[in-house]
Parts: C-alpha cells; sequence; structure tokens
C-alpha cells in the first residue's frame, strides 16, 4: 500500500485544498471553532437545498452568530476574492443555496433572534434566521401576524424569503414579502453595512430596498429584517368548489375577481391531485371533480359572511357541480389540508416529484393545464396540477424516478417546456421559487441580450467583483448562446448525459 | 404593437443617441404637472406625451398596462367603468398628468397607508435605457421572480434612470362601501387611536388631521371595504373620538382636493415658504418645530406631514435633523415663488446613516442602466 503523503494530488485538487487551508485560517480568528466547518462530513449537510438534485460541495462553511461576524466573514472573502453562498434554512426550491466548490457557504441560521416587537407600529425586527412561521407565533397574542405564507412557512426563513421575495397562499390579498417589509438590513460583499428602505414610508435615493428584494443572495447579506405585521382577521371560512370541467373552474377564478371580490386565498387542485391526496388526507374530496377549487374569505364576521355569500353566487352561476362552505374552523382546516399536503402525497404516487413553478395570467389557466395533458403524453410522465389560481402561479408535480437518469432528463426536458409555455402565454418562469441554478437557462428564454446585460449591470451595482453568489439567478451570455444552440435540434438535447450546470 | 407607437419609439431612440453624442442630458417630461418637484434644471425636454394608449386592459386579471404618455385621468376613467381603481391614488397636480409621470414621481394619495405605495402595484415596465436599448423587465403577473426586479426601481427615479415607455400596474376593484367620518381631537390623540385602529381588523384606509400643536384640530378618516365591515366599525370608532358622518359628495371632494393639495391649507404657501414634507416612522409622535406658519398637515396616520416653514438651509437643516432623529426624512417638496429655485430638495443618502455606502451603489446603478449620463439631470440626487 502507497502512503497517503507518497500520493500527488492532481493539481487542481491541490490548488482547492491550498484555498481551503488558506480560508480556514483567515477565517479562524473570526468564528468560534465549532461554526466553521471544512472536513467533507461536516460540511456533507450543506451540498444541496431543497432542490436535492443539484449538488456540490462548498469549500468550507461559516455559521457566524453576530452581525460583526458576517461583516469579518465578507471582508475577509473579498480580500481574498473567495465566493459566497449566502444560505437560511436550506429550503429553496431552485437551488439558490447550492455551494460553489471554490467558495464559502455563509449559514446564517444561527441568527435567530426575534430582536423586538412593536404591536403600537405594528413592526417586528428579526435576525434572517428567524423562520417564517415564528413570527407570527410570537406576535399572535397581539392580535397580529405576520401575511405572506410560502408553504415551507414552518421552517423557512425571513432572509431566504427575502431573497426569494415569497408568496404562499395569502399574498392575493396581502402581497409579497415585499409588500410586507419595511426595511432589510444588509451587508454589502466590502462588508460594509448598509439598510434597504426605513420605517418611514420612503427613504432617500433609489428604491434599493426593491431591488433588493428577491435578488437571491446576490446583492447583499441580509442581517437584520422589519416586517409589517397586520391585524388578525377575526374569522376565515372557505369555500369548497367542484367543476366537471377544468376550463370552467379557471373561468371561475376569472369570473370572482371580474366580481371584484379579492379572496384571501384561491387555490385549484386537478382530479389526479386530489385522487392522491385525499387517499392520504380523507378530506372528503370530491372524487369525480375534473378540478376543485378553495376559495377563502377572512375579516369579520358581517365581512365574511357578505364575502361568502357573493363568492358562493359567482361559483353557482360558473356551473360549480358542487359547492360546500366550511362551518367552523375544523372543517376550514381540513379542506385545506389534501392542498397543504399535496407534496407530500405525490411523493407517494412516484419515488420523486419535480415541482415546477411559473406563472401565467389568469385567463390562460385553462390553456396551460391542456398543454401539460398533452406533454404527459409526449414525455410519458404523469404531472399533479396544484396551485395559487388566484395569481396565476403554477406548480406542476412532474412524477418521475430519479433512480433512472433518462427519466430524470425527461423530467427536466418536461418541466422547461412548462416555463417555456408560462412565457409564450404572458407569464414567468418562476413565480416564488427564484431562479437559482435550475431554471438558469430559461431565463435566456424570457430575457433577451439586453436585459440580461443590464441585470449583470445590477450585479455589478452591488458586488462589482462578482463574489455573492455569483453563478445564480443571471445567465452569462456565453451560457445562452450555449444553451440556444441546444436548443436546436427540436427540443432534444444533442448529449442529454452531460451535465449542463 | 402599432405602426405608430413603433415610430415613436424610434423617435425617442434617436433622440437619445444624440443626446449622447452631444453629451447633452435630457430631462424626460409628461404633462408638466410636476415639473416644480425635484430639483431643477434647464435641460432639452423629451416629451413623453406622443407615446400614448392603453395597451392592454382586463379587468379580471387586475391589471392596466399603458404607455408612459397615457393621461392618467384615461386610465382613471377607463378603470371606474369597471368599478376599479388604483388604489394608491396617484396624485395628479393638474388635468395633463401623464401614467409615465405618476409612476417616476413615485407619489401617492391618502389610500397609500392602507394599500401601499405606487412601488408596490408595478408589475412589469418597458424601458429605453440611455444606450437607446429597449429592454422590458417584470411582466403582467402578481407573481415574479425571475432576475432583478428592476421594473420597481423606477417609481420615485424622476427619470434619472430610463425613460419609462410602458408600465403595467396592478389595479384594485373599488371598495363596496365609503364612508367618512370628521371629528376635533388634539394631534397627539389623532396619533394615538390612529395607530391603535390600524393595529385592529377595521376598515380604515386613509387619515388627515389639520391644525397646530398643542390644540384640537380637524380630524378625518375614511373607512372603506365591505358594507356589514365599514357599518360595524362607525360605532367602534367612535366610541373613541365622537364623530360625525361627513356628507359622501363632501367627503369625496376633501379626500380628492387633499391628494392635490387643493385644501385651503395648502393655498395659503407664502412666496418666500416652502411646503416640506416629513416621510416618518408610525412612532413618531406630535413634533415641536419652531418656526412654522399656518397648519401643519398629517396624513397616512402621521407618518406624512407636510409643514410650511421658510425656505433657508438652516430651516431645512433642522427639519431633517428632526426627522432623523425620529427614523425618517425630509424633502423641499414645494417652494414658493420667490425662492431659489436651486436648492437641493432632497435628504441625501449621505446624510443618513448605513446609506453612506448605498451613494456609490446608486451611482453605479445609474451607470449601468445610462453609462453616457443622458438621463442625469441630478433631479434626483
Amino acid at each position: 500500500m502507497i502512503p497517503m503523503n507518497m500520493v500527488t494530488p492532481p493539481p487542481e485538487l491541490a490548488a482547492i485544498t491550498a484555498l481551503q487551508s488558506k480560508l480556514v485560517s483567515a477565517l479562524r480568528p473570526i468564528l468560534p471553532e465549532h461554526a466553521l466547518l471544512w472536513e467533507p462530513e461536516d460540511t456533507i449537510p450543506y451540498e444541496c437545498d431543497g432542490l436535492a438534485a443539484y449538488r456540490r460541495m462548498p469549500l468550507a462553511v461559516a455559521l457566524p452568530e453576530t452581525e460583526a461576524q458576517v461583516a469579518q466573514i465578507l471582508k475577509v472573502c473579498f480580500d481574498m476574492q473567495v465566493p459566497i453562498v449566502p444560505r437560511g434554512s436550506g429550503t429553496g426550491l431552485s437551488g439558490g443555496a447550492m455551494p460553489i466548490s471554490q467558495g464559502l457557504v455563509l449559514s446564517l441560521a444561527k441568527l435567530k433572534k426575534i430582536i423586538s416587537i412593536d404591536p403600537f407600529t405594528r413592526t417586528a425586527v428579526v435576525q434572517p434566521g428567524v423562520r417564517n412561521l415564528a413570527i407570527s407565533e410570537a406576535v399572535a397574542h397581539l392580535g397580529l401576524y405576520y401575511a405572506p405564507d410560502p408553504s415551507s412557512q414552518i421552517a423557512c426563513s425571513i432572509g431566504g424569503n427575502v431573497n426569494e421575495n415569497s408568496g404562499g397562499v395569502h399574498c392575493l390579498k396581502y402581497g409579497l414579502t415585499l409588500h410586507n417589509v419595511l426595511k432589510v438590513r444588509g451587508i454589502l460583499m466590502s462588508g460594509e453595512i448598509v439598510e434597504f428602505g426605513s420605517l418611514a414610508p420612503d427613504s432617500p435615493g433609489l428604491d434599493l430596498l426593491a431591488i433588493v428584494m428577491g435578488s437571491e443572495g446576490m446583492l447583499a447579506v441580509v442581517t437584520e429584517v422589519t416586517v409589517k405585521l397586520i391585524a388578525k382577521p377575526k374569522l376565515a371560512r372557505v369555500i369548497m368548489a367542484s367543476f366537471d370541467d377544468i376550463e370552467k373552474g379557471a373561468d371561475a377564478v376569472a369570473a370572482i375577481i371580474a366580481a371584484g371580490i379579492i379572496p384571501a386565498g384561491l387555490e385549484m387542485m386537478d382530479k389526479a391531485t386530489t385522487r392522491a391526496v385525499e387517499e392520504f388526507v380523507h378530506a372528503g374530496y370530491d372524487l369525480e371533480a375534473e378540478t376543485i377549487l378553495l376559495c377563502e374569505s377572512d375579516g369579520t364576521p358581517e365581512e365574511v359572511a357578505e364575502e361568502i355569500e357573493r363568492m358562493t353566487k359567482v361559483l353557482e352561476q360558473a356551473g360549480a357541480s358542487g359547492i360546500q362552505i366550511s362551518q367552523n374552523e375544523a372543517e376550514r382546516l381540513k379542506f385545506w389540508s389534501g392542498r397543504k399536503n399535496a407534496f407530500p402525497a405525490a411523493g407517494r404516487l412516484a419515488p420523486d416529484y419535480y415541482c415546477m413553478d411559473g406563472t401565467i395570467p389568469r385567463r390562460n389557466i385553462g390553456t396551460l393545464l391542456r398543454r401539460i395533458q398533452g406533454m404527459e403524453k409526449k414525455y410519458g410522465l404523469a404531472c399533479l396540477n396544484v396551485f395559487h389560481a388566484g395569481d396565476g402561479n403554477m406548480h406542476p408535480l412532474i412524477l418521475f424516478n430519479g433512480a433512472d437518469q433518462e427519466e430524470w432528463h425527461r423530467a427536466e426536458e418536461f418541466g422547461t417546456e412548462i416555463l417555456e409555455a408560462c412565457v409564450e402565454l404572458d407569464g414567468t418562469i418562476t413565480g416564488e421559487h427564484g431562479v437559482g441554478i435550475e431554471k438558469i437557462n430559461s431565463m435566456c428564454v424570457q430575457f433577451g441580450e439586453g436585459e440580461r446585460e443590464s441585470f449583470w449591470g445590477v450585479k455589478a451595482a452591488f458586488d462589482p467583483e462578482r463574489l455573492l453568489n455569483p453563478d445564480k439567478a443571471i445567465p452569462t451570455l456565453n451560457r445562452c448562446a450555449e444553451y440556444g444552440r441546444m436548443r436546436i435540434s427540436g427540443g432534444n438535447l444533442p448529449h442529454p448525459e452531460l451535465e449542463r450546470f | 404593437m402599432s405602426t405608430t407607437n413603433n415610430m415613436q419609439i424610434d423617435l425617442f431612440r434617436e433622440q437619445i443617441l444624440a443626446a449622447v453624442k452631444n453629451k447633452t442630458p435630457l430631462s424626460i417630461e409628461g404633462g408638466g404637472t410636476k415639473s416644480w418637484y425635484g430639483n431643477a434644471n434647464s435641460y432639452t425636454k423629451l416629451d413623453t406625451r406622443p407615446y400614448a394608449g392603453i395597451l392592454e386592459y382586463q379587468p379580471e386579471e387586475l391589471v392596466i398596462t399603458a404607455c408612459a404618455g397615457t393621461p392618467l385621468k384615461e386610465i382613471e376613467a377607463v378603470l371606474a367603468e369597471k368599478n376599479q381603481v388604483l388604489a394608491f391614488e396617484p396624485p395628479h397636480f393638474g388635468d395633463t398628468a401623464t401614467f409615465g409621470g405618476a409612476i417616476a414621481a413615485g407619489l401617492a394619495g391618502p389610500g397609500r397607508i392602507s394599500a401601499g405605495n405606487l412601488r408596490d402595484f408595478v408589475l412589469g415596465a418597458r424601458i429605453l435605457d440611455g444606450k437607446g436599448q429597449d429592454l422590458s423587465f417584470g411582466g403582467k403577473v402578481m407573481k415574479n421572480v425571475a432576475g432583478y426586479d428592476v421594473s420597481r426601481l423606477l417609481p420615485g427615479s424622476m427619470g434619472t434612470l430610463s425613460l419609462l415607455l410602458e408600465a403595467s400596474v396592478k389595479v384594485l376593484p373599488r371598495p363596496a362601501a365609503t364612508t367618512t367620518l370628521r371629528c376635533q381631537i388634539p394631534q397627539e390623540k389623532a396619533l394615538q387611536v390612529l395607530n391603535e385602529w390600524a393595529g385592529q381588523p377595521l376598515p380604515l384606509t386613509a387619515s388627515c388631521w389639520i391644525g397646530k400643536p398643542g390644540q384640537d384640530g380637524e380630524l378625518t378618516i375614511r373607512l372603506a371595504g365591505a358594507l356589514a365591515a365599514v357599518k360595524a366599525a362607525i360605532p367602534l370608532m367612535n366610541a373613541a373620538i365622537d364623530a360625525v358622518e361627513v356628507d359622501p359628495a363632501v367627503a369625496q371632494m376633501f379626500w380628492a382636493d387633499l391628494r392635490e393639495q387643493r385644501l385651503a391649507v395648502f393655498a395659503n404657501l407664502q412666496d418666500n415658504d416652502t411646503l416640506y414634507r416629513l416621510a416618518l416612522p408610525a412612532a413618531c409622535g406630535p413634533l415641536s418645530l419652531e418656526n412654522t406658519s399656518g397648519d401643519i398637515i398629517l396624513e397616512w396616520h402621521g407618518q406624512q406631514r407636510w409643514i410650511q416653514a421658510p425656505s433657508d438651509d438652516a430651516t431645512f437643516a433642522s427639519l431633517k435633523a428632526v426627522a432623523h432623529t425620529h427614523g425618517g426624512h425630509a424633502t423641499r417638496f414645494k417652494q414658493g415663488s420667490h425662492v431659489d429655485p436651486s436648492n437641493q430638495r432632497f435628504t441625501l443618502l449621505s446624510e443618513q446613516v448605513h446609506s453612506t455606502a448605498l451613494e456609490a451603489v446608486q451611482a453605479r446603478l445609474r451607470a449601468a442602466f445610462d453609462p453616457a449620463g443622458v438621463f442625469a439631470t441630478s433631479r434626483l440626487p
């Protein structure tokens, strides 16, 4: 056996190892021992985020506990020109927190203090690692809550929500993260502490808070977020309406909005989803319906009664084949249980599922659903449709078996075709999950060269050295040129076995 | 896209490229109704009005897309036909106000406190950048996180970033019922009750207090939403303020006049004075200000305050300091006719803690969209 020290590592590996030890030595004085990881067995949990299909090992992982440590880490990496991937709870679904092999993962999970709560001004100041739901829990006794509720809210952190401009079931009425955050304190890659927005209704200069929202961790590292709290509605009730035709269901969505109603939630599930979840949650869904709509109303009891009555009329006129209205909170939660459990239910139908995230104008929901039916046949894969119908945010779940590489590539192609259809139907390739690494090629479909160049200009304005999460969200011109060439052969990739990310 | 529109875009591009060549910035202007707002300049005007028209409006999508030069009143009239509104209630400040001008100014009216600011409603924009490139950002759907949200950087940028060609904004249904209440109470109590109500599920959508510090003033509040919610809220709120209901026609006129600053209290601006705007956090109580003239006006539950005072730099500095102490900022919103037009109107980034580094970011952002400085009119510093 050859002793280890006799083996000469390949030059790239040697360079990485050298960079790793240099970085670790530079970060050691800043962080306590337990807050800096670099051994593979310690860093492996960070090799991917919620999109496990894309993995990469980082040079090291830093887990700062204070803002000052974050600033110092950024300064060290800036001086060494080491890229940084910020990470919150790792629940992101587009690979936005996938590590860079020659970079540091900066986990903000330990910055999880709720710094202050002010019921009078309806605000809370929280650190980025605070879980979304924890904010509402902490202020529930004041009759207040934080409105954006991404489905992952039990686990996802507010810093990640800022970076992805997350939404959720209730954003039709209450808005996205953008609409519910007043101020973000952050650190530029240069190590300078800055504040975007303010507690006042506006702040001097260009509205930089607007551009930081949803910037996928590429412009600044978030260290503190001031969120807006709103009064908890006194009551919520939900209508569950069945339709024997998908188009009718989609038209009902438009009819509700056209009637001047903005429901607190307006969600849709197709037959395949209903059947899958019913087996899982036994909520009593109509299994014969082609589609089911869940329309929630919240507010004072008087308001809710009025709105439920109006929505019921609209749904009847739109040809609902069945209507049930929740009579109490337990029933309301039962009606929602299927929608909320659609993802785990999909997980029972196939070894893997690929969750897409495109948005289209509401009027095109029926068209897209029909096109997806065609794609199911084309790719030989099933797809469940469960989505935020009120704002046209679709989440097709493509079922596949990840152990079969060829099937995974087919699922990917299927997903890409859905996103391209969204763009064609006047929509976008991502409503709330972000571009990350997953949809970076689809960015070449939605945006032209000029827009992409402008995005790089925005990036450079904040991070001229391109060190913050540099290879995510915004494709380079080369990548798009490459992708364009790959797309020429009628959607069939020339070498599907090659790694494209 | 019509041929006329394409030709107009070509004309704009020619104007931009000529400005690049001649190194002469262009000052973008629509109806000119807000030309007094922001730092003054005397650069050549680029008139957006030839590029007008509503491009797409489907009420059930809650989105309207229009050209920048479209008259704002045309947009509001089209929405009104379908019982929809621009919920941020942009001030017009004149009959000729345009859609693009409203977005570039980024101003919002009384509804801002409950509906959100103008920027919150912008979904997408089409622009010509400083190189004459025709670019589109955002889109026509509510949820969209593809790429940086450049379209939301434009509101309030006052034409210093690019030429806005078109924008898509979210619209909302007109509330089913509206009631306005009025009472006489001191400023302190008004701020107290308004903030308490704002933390409760009440349909409070606008507020305005007009008066002098330490004295009773006139508080007017607007309730809007479902009829049942408005009805239920009136007795609850009256328990705290003992108000009277204002006649609906009078009330409607009041809110419009407040938004347009046509109320008598605004009309008294002295030739040598300035109407200052203070943007403040909700926690800010009554301010003790010296040297002011006339009544002060509080909107947005006290978060927007209008103060008339002398125009000199010392007064502006002291108002900036007061606003800054409370976490806000001050603007020389409108100057009297005898005041030096070259005054700096805004609080600078360098004057705010934790904004200094953002000055460089802002400059680089502008350079990215406009490398030759075609839009560098300094209207917004």
